[in-house]
């Protein structure tokens, strides 16, 4: 008997509390409308490969997508290889930023011996630079170490507890292309590599190195949201010629350019999805996304925010990548 | 678990001891012969037949594994055959599974704009849960831990993190706990699933966490899968423990009352082992947390998304404040298993006793919940947590602050600091493990092995050094080698010190025993950037990194043998005149010696499972090698080899530090626990 009492008192209690709470309860949750879109332009599944500027392009892109074209767009923080392996899958639409992986290419792209289920969707406009950097008070300090035959005369700076007697050498992310054990045995550098094993690491250490007027030399790559902070100063290594880094074990030249460009599966190239047309029309330059990089590393911006901001303020330079899909801005 | 064996047995052992201390003298001095004897020849001999490959560099057994693994994967790429067909519905299923649970709690499914539960509905439920399986109690810890993770800024992110780790953990216990049972009643099958599950617990999961995102698609599924592996050991190791440790004269009795095997497993083995199965299952939900920052690398979701990307941004504090957000939730679950454990002891004693009240509450409770539900549906207030206040924002930047001080003022003396150990300490032994010929460090450790753990610990020396010389790794696995034994007797050094303190006082136990909790929980990246900003990318730091995971699990073994040691004892050496230095140095440290080794065994296991992410921060070695291999295409065969390497490194300290302490006479405590396990729970006394 006590039992029911209480309860039947308590369930009282509830009804009377849901009725106070719903009468003056804010809000209730209403259904979305459908967003604009001219075409039906379904799910964009957008890689985001680990580093901030491949975030830069994939949420504008994104953005766009979702905002103008009324795509689902999923985004998925993949590395390289796995995004990649995802065309064939389905479940990876694009790769807005491509860094070369011509090892991926031979894999997966018809023309080059592979499966067929990547194709390439053109240039991203940013044009990669990948060499060795020393911070800028090196530079200011050291004039000529800009130039990779003084390195040898200063190795001594560089020495670490890693690298015994001689000059430390820093590598970073392990999924860039390195040439530099290479490099260092074949132009003979008083030198060591050291995987620092991150990027994050590496910036770390730039970042120390800069702030404690400390000697480093290090592996690292532009266009990077970093230099914003520290404009690290590239050291100029015997100039790249065509093929002269055809032999890995023998390259003596500087690392090639690398013109980014965006990958997409071929299944995506081919639904005909306004997505596409708005991909292979992208297209910006350097400052572009280093300044939408900067909206999300230096001031903490949520990438979609980033993205936002910066497509507000340039709708000149977005309106021809959104005419190419069928809308206009 | 194993604690009330090894106390009771160091009892019985006391006189024992003492002939055992005066029996090791003279293993002592044979290791030092060994060193002497290496360290001779390795002066003459630095530097050569070292075994060293370039990093860009495959060998033949390399491009082996490689093709093996492309022709594994080209055969799973093809949709006709039938094991693909499984494995892809299976994959499917748990997507879409996960995908609905997701919509109910995190993600808006469209075109409604909220999910279909909201904050107020979960936190009710999980006040409702808790209370049912743990006691009120806890309600008063989970309803302040979850609306933190609210106020922090990561609500969904916390409940994904919560809802894969619970769901990983239904599979797990689905699939453990009766192969642990089984376990236990075959010592066949016991013999074919423990190294299965060594190789499972040592293998780093970068290894096959490509494979698997291929196999499993990319998404939750992968996510579950990999988490799967890493946590399920743990619970089918302790609920063969418990089983096979129920009192064989409880079972007798009930045997010769003529019960079925399945009567009396049900009605007797299961009960009487319930406890130490929750206790396994506690060990799950830890390793299933520990595992998503890892599942973060492919798409998984949850908290492990944010300390990513503040990774990758730079951004300290976010990273920082996700962490904790995963060490609240950690402490959580594990009190809350803990309590729950210690609750299905009581209930088996106490019988009807309380149960009105709690029917009484339990059925208000759920009227509540369900009342919650519907506002959290109908509500956007009840559905979308609260943005103020705000706390994540403070924290966050008071961390990036810390960051920046630390970068400005103390990287001149920390650099120093690491410069000399590296210089004085690190260098000259890892010269002495890497740079001697192969077949002299070989020798030298399969002689070590023989004189610490005896003939079964030279033949598992044996093999593995085989294996890994097979696998064209020697160089780079004796630098980790290096890292991590230099790494590990650091973390025996804080571990005596802690501990000792932590065992004689319960005050400092108190103290100490969040820090060591947080310790073990928080993503190690998070805590690897402040390292990082003191002491740069080097070995030293990935030695901090994993110093920081294991020294927890290590003193907390030590402190609980110390406790374990019994009061007579003390006693009995206080009335002889002993002081505290001599007390502890005579009597607490070599009668709690199980627990000691046991810690050591445990710190060299969690140290080891630090390698990959030590590599990187500098540490090179094997873990720069799987990295390697799962970020470059080309090198998917070496990080393959690397990653077995690792697992032959596991196997072969494990052997050697469990037969040494077998030797030692101290075999129940560690065969019993002897595997990484997470949580402060191992130590259920």
């Amino acid at each position: 008997m006590r039992v029911k009492r209480t309860l039947a008192g308590f369930s009282a209690l509830v009804t009377a509390s849901v009725l106070t709470l719903g009468a003056c309860g804010g809000d209730s949750i209403q259904n979305a409308d459908e967003p604009a879109g001219t075409k039906d332009c379904g799910d964009l599944n957008m890689a985001v490969n680990p580093w901030v500027g491949y975030e830069a392009d994939a949420y504008v892109v994104g953005y766009l997508a979702q905002t103008k074209l009324g795509c689902t767009v999923n985004y998925k923080n993949l590395d390289e290889q796995v995004s990649w392996k995802g065309f064939g899958t389905g479940s990876v639409d694009v790769v807005i930023e491509n860094w070369g992986h011509p090892e991926l290419a031979k894999k997966y792209m018809t023309d080059q011996g592979g499966d067929g289920s990547a194709v390439d969707a053109g240039l991203t406009g940013n044009d990669g630079v990948i060499g060795w950097y020393v911070p800028p008070w090196m530079a200011d300090k050291y004039p000529d170490i800009t130039n990779w035959e003084n390195l040898n005369k200063y190795a001594d700076m560089f020495k670490t507890s890693e690298s015994g007697d001689l000059g430390t050498l820093y590598d970073g992310d392990p999924g860039f292309v390195t040439n530099d054990e290479a490099l260092v045995k074949n132009l003979d550098l008083n030198f060591k590599v050291v995987y620092a094993g991150s990027e994050n690491a590496l910036i770390e250490a730039f970042r120390t190195a800069e702030e404690n007027k400390k000697p480093m030399i290090g592996y690292f790559y532009e266009p990077q949201w970093f230099l914003a902070e520290v404009p690290l100063v590239k050291v100029d290594l015997p100039k790249y010629t065509d093929g002269c880094d055809a032999d890995p074990d023998k390259v003596a030249c500087d690392y090639p350019p690398y013109p980014l460009n965006k990958i997409v599966s071929s299944d995506f190239a081919d639904s005909g999805s306004p997505a596409y047309d708005l991909v292979k029309a992208f297209s910006w330059t350097n400052d572009d996304q280093n300044l939408v990089a900067k909206y999300i590393a230096e001031d903490g911006m949520d990438p979609e925010d980033a993205a936002k901001k910066w497509v507000d303020a340039n709708p000149d330079k977005v309106a021809p990548w959104l005419e190419a899909a069928g809308v206009s801005s | 678990m194993t604690t009330a064996a090894t106390s009771s047995r160091a009892r019985i052992r006391d006189e024992g001891r003492v002939v055992a201390v005066v029996r090791a003298h003279p293993r002592l001095w044979a290791l030092l012969a060994v060193v002497v004897g290496w360290v001779i020849v390795w002066s003459f001999t630095e530097g050569t037949h070292t075994l060293h490959i370039g990093t860009s560099t495959s060998t033949g057994v390399h491009d082996w594994l490689q093709d093996l693994s492309e022709n594994l994967q080209d055969a799973f790429a093809s949709p006709s055959d039938i094991v693909v067909r499984i494995i892809s519905g299976l994959s499917d299923g748990l997507d879409s599974i996960f995908t609905w649970l997701q919509h109910l709690f995190t993600v808006a499914p469209f075109p409604r704009p909220f999910p279909q539960f909201g904050w107020l509905g979960i936190v009710a439920l999980a006040a409702l849960a808790t209370f049912a399986i743990a006691g009120w109690r806890l309600v008063l810890l989970v309803v302040p831990a979850f609306l933190l993770f609210g106020f922090l800024g990561f609500w969904t992110e916390s409940v994904d993190t919560l809802l894969i780790t619970l769901f990983s953990v239904v599979f797990s216990c689905l699939v453990g706990i009766p192969l642990g049972i089984w376990m236990a009643h075959s010592k066949v099958v016991s013999a074919i699933v423990t190294p299965v599950l060594d190789v499972m617990q040592t293998m780093p999961s970068f290894v096959y966490l490509l494979p698997f995102s291929i196999l499993f698609g990319i998404g939750p599924a992968a996510a579950i899968m990999v988490t799967l592996v890493y946590a399920t050991p743990p619970v089918i190791r302790i609920s063969a423990h418990g089983l096979r440790t129920v009192n064989p004269g409880v079972v007798e009795a009930t045997s010769s009352l003529g019960q079925t095997a399945w009567q009396r497993l049900v009605k007797v083995e299961l009960p009487l082992a319930k406890r130490t199965i929750i206790v396994g299952v506690n060990q799950t939900i830890m390793a299933a947390l520990a595992m998503a920052t890892i599942a973060a690398y492919i798409d998984g979701p949850g908290l492990g998304q944010p300390v990513i990307d503040g990774l990758q941004r730079n951004q300290f504090g976010t990273a920082a404040v996700a962490g904790i957000c995963i060490v609240v939730l950690a402490i959580t679950l594990d009190r809350t298993t803990t309590a729950a454990s210690v609750r299905a002891e009581q209930a088996r004693r106490a019988g009807n006793h309380g149960r009105r009240l709690r029917r009484i509450v339990l059925v208000a409770g759920s009227a509540g919940t369900l009342v919650a539900l519907y506002l959290s549906h109908m509500y956007v207030w009840a559905n979308e947590f609260p943005s103020s206040p705000d706390l994540g924002t403070p924290i966050r930047n008071a961390v990036d602050d810390f960051g920046d001080w630390l970068l400005t003022d103390l990287s001149g003396f920390t650099t120093s600091i690491q410069d000399g150990f590296t210089n004085w300490f690190l260098n000259p032994v890892q010269s002495l493990v890497a740079e001697s010929p192969w077949f002299v460090t070989g020798l030298a450790l399969l002689l070590i092995a023989m004189i610490v753990g005896g003939l079964r610990a030279l033949v598992a020396t044996f093999v593995c050094l085989a294996g890994i010389y097979l696998l064209d790794l020697w160089y780079n696995a004796m630098v980790t080698l290096t890292s991590v034994l230099v790494a590990t007797v650091l973390v025996v050094a804080i571990a005596v010190v802690l501990g000792v303190a932590m065992g004689r006082n319960l005050t400092t136990d108190r103290v100490l025993r969040p820090f060591l909790d947080a310790g073990q929980t928080i993503p190690p990246f998070v805590p690897l950037i402040p390292v990082l900003i003191l002491f740069g990318p080097n070995r030293f730091t990935a030695i901090i990194a994993g110093v920081i995971y294991a020294a927890p699990i290590a003193t907390k073994l030590v402190a609980d043998g110390i406790r374990g040691v019994s009061s007579e004892t003390i006693e009995a050496s206080r009335s002889t005149g002993a002081n505290r230095w001599q007390e502890i140095t005579k009597v607490q440290l070599p009668m709690a010696r199980g627990s000691v080794l046991l810690a050591t065994n445990q710190g060299l296991l969690y140290v080891l499972s630090m390698v990959v992410i030590g590599a990187m921060v500098g540490a090179g070695g094997l873990g720069f090698d799987i990295i390697w291999g799962f970020r470059q295409a080309d090198f998917v065969g070496k990080g393959l080899a690397a990653g077995i390497t690792i697992v032959l490194l596991g196997i072969m300290l494990d052997r050697i530090t469990t037969y040494g302490a077998a030797r030692a006479g101290e075999s129940a405590t560690l065969k019993a626990g002897r595997r990484p396990q997470r949580g402060p729970s191992t130590m259920l006394g």
